[in-house]
């Protein structure tokens, strides 16, 4: 992990990890998509259980991105590792597309299985603060000019996030268990019937590829970027 | 005098002087308070379930107000570099600047909450419950506010970027806050409730001075 710190090493070592990542993330996903066509009806639900194969992953990964954001912003904070505060900053996007994924396909899986859109159930506001997370750490990145303060304040808040992060899931919890829970969502969870679990299971797999990839490619346009902006200033100098 | 009494002397001064920065703050919540019948209808039977929450938020809001000015007005004329070179660390100065901000800032909205919620139709006997929970959430909200603030400090948009951080991580003592008047009101004990909101005030008073003097050292750097 930390021989990966050295910007060159990484630069090496992932640039054949790349096309392997996409081409990963296009096979899984495509098997993942047939398969979530083939899988069977649900007895209740019907069709729309298809709905779950898009929006599960979608949530764990909004919740996996902020974790490698968090650790990323820990690591460029303690050991100031330029390639660390790339790391969190190219997490950020990726982790609200995935968190607003997870939040619409949800609407979208709402409205025909509980009558509505919306409802305050604990899960889905616990989504919607991960997304305000995400929102605002990137208006701190984006509103701060010099891009080291900006690289340094973000690491600051995003270390805090993952520290209020489960202090947030848990007081919803609370709160949820005051407020009567949503009647129309039956508690006790269903549990996964075994017919869809192929599907799922490539569909999340597929999805965690595709942030691999997504991330790795960032990271390495970051870096580029900078040594471009190096050359060009060494040139200024010398000319 | 210690250096650390007459910081705190400072900052509730400048906090008060020029304009009384709390009283506005006060003024807000009161405007906000005379918003909300407003909208919804000045019907005691829908006002009075809402009361208590509204007056809440209200609470978590007009805190929010003074923090830009927290750090900025010292970092701009320079004061705060010398606060960093001065005997006490910058972590104390940051807890300082936060507690001086709850002395000074919340403690009036923790006065005035109560009577906002009184005034949308709040049984009378919760107006103490309000008041506490005021006190404890505004100690959470000024050392949360004040780690915004400190993070806050250099960017642009520094008033609408300190809400956008801050906000969020309101949630938890809303939460607590709330769900303590919601108790009392349905006749059970809020004491789990006020424990919990008590616990995550201090545990902000214990490490939001931390982060804060981090971004503090960050912007002056």
């Amino acid at each position: 992990m930390f021989g990966l710190a050295n910007p060159d090493r990484f630069m090496r070592v992932t640039r054949p990890l790349v096309p392997l990542a996409w081409g990963a993330a296009a096979i899984l996903l495509a098997v993942g998509v047939w398969l979530s066509f083939s899988a069977p009806e649900d007895y209740q639900q019907g069709s729309t259980v298809r709905i779950m194969f898009i929006h599960v992953p979608a949530a764990t990964l909004g919740l996996g991105a902020y974790l490698a954001l968090g650790v990323s912003s820990f690591f460029a904070l303690v050991f100031r590792h330029a390639l660390a505060d790339a790391a969190a900053r190219a997490a950020a996007l990726p982790g609200a597309m995935f968190t607003s994924l997870a939040l619409i396909t949800g609407a979208l899986w709402g409205q025909p299985m509980w009558g509505t859109w919306w409802v305050w159930d604990a899960r889905l506001t616990s989504v919607l603060v991960l997304f305000l997370f995400y929102l605002g750490y990137m208006a701190l990145r984006a509103s701060i000019d010099d891009e080291q303060k900006a690289a340094r304040a973000a690491a600051v808040l995003g270390l805090v996030g993952l520290v209020n992060l489960p202090i947030v899931k848990f007081s919803v919890d609370w709160w949820n268990t005051l407020h009567q829970p949503a009647s129309l969502i039956r508690s006790g969870g269903t549990s996964v019937d075994p017919a869809f679990l192929p599907a799922l299971l490539t569909m999340m797999a597929a999805y965690g590829a595709l942030f691999l990839a997504v991330w790795v490619t960032a990271i390495r346009t970051e870096v580029t970027r900078r040594r471009v902006l190096t050359l060009r200033q060494r040139r200024a100098a010398m000319a | 005098m210690s250096a650390a009494a007459l910081l705190f002397r400072r900052e509730l001064a400048l906090s008060w002087g020029g304009g009384g920065g709390p009283l506005v703050a006060v003024g807000f919540l009161a405007t906000l308070t005379t918003l909300i019948p407003l909208a919804a209808g000045a019907d005691p039977t829908r006002l009075a379930p809402l009361a208590a929450a509204v007056a809440w938020v209200a609470l978590a809001l007009a805190s929010l107000l003074s923090l830009e000015r927290l750090f900025e007005r010292d970092h701009e004329d320079g004061a705060l570099d010398l606060l960093a070179l001065g005997p006490l660390p910058l972590e104390a100065v940051c807890a300082l600047k936060a507690l001086a901000h709850w002395v000074g800032t919340g403690l009036p909205l923790a006065l005035a909450a109560p009577v906002a919620a009184l005034a949308l139709g709040l049984a009378p006997s919760l107006a103490p419950l309000a008041l506490v929970a005021g006190l404890l959430g505004g100690l959470g909200f000024s050392f949360i506010g004040a780690l915004g603030a400190a993070l806050a400090l250099g960017a642009r948009r520094g008033g609408l970027l300190i809400a956008a951080v801050v906000l969020p991580l309101f949630i938890p003592p809303v939460i607590f806050g709330g769900g303590a008047l919601a108790r009392a009101a349905d006749g059970q004990s809020p004491l789990q409730a006020l424990a919990l909101l008590a616990a995550y005030a201090l545990f902000a008073a214990a490490v939001s001075p931390l982060a804060a003097a981090a971004a503090v050292r960050n912007a002056q750097s």
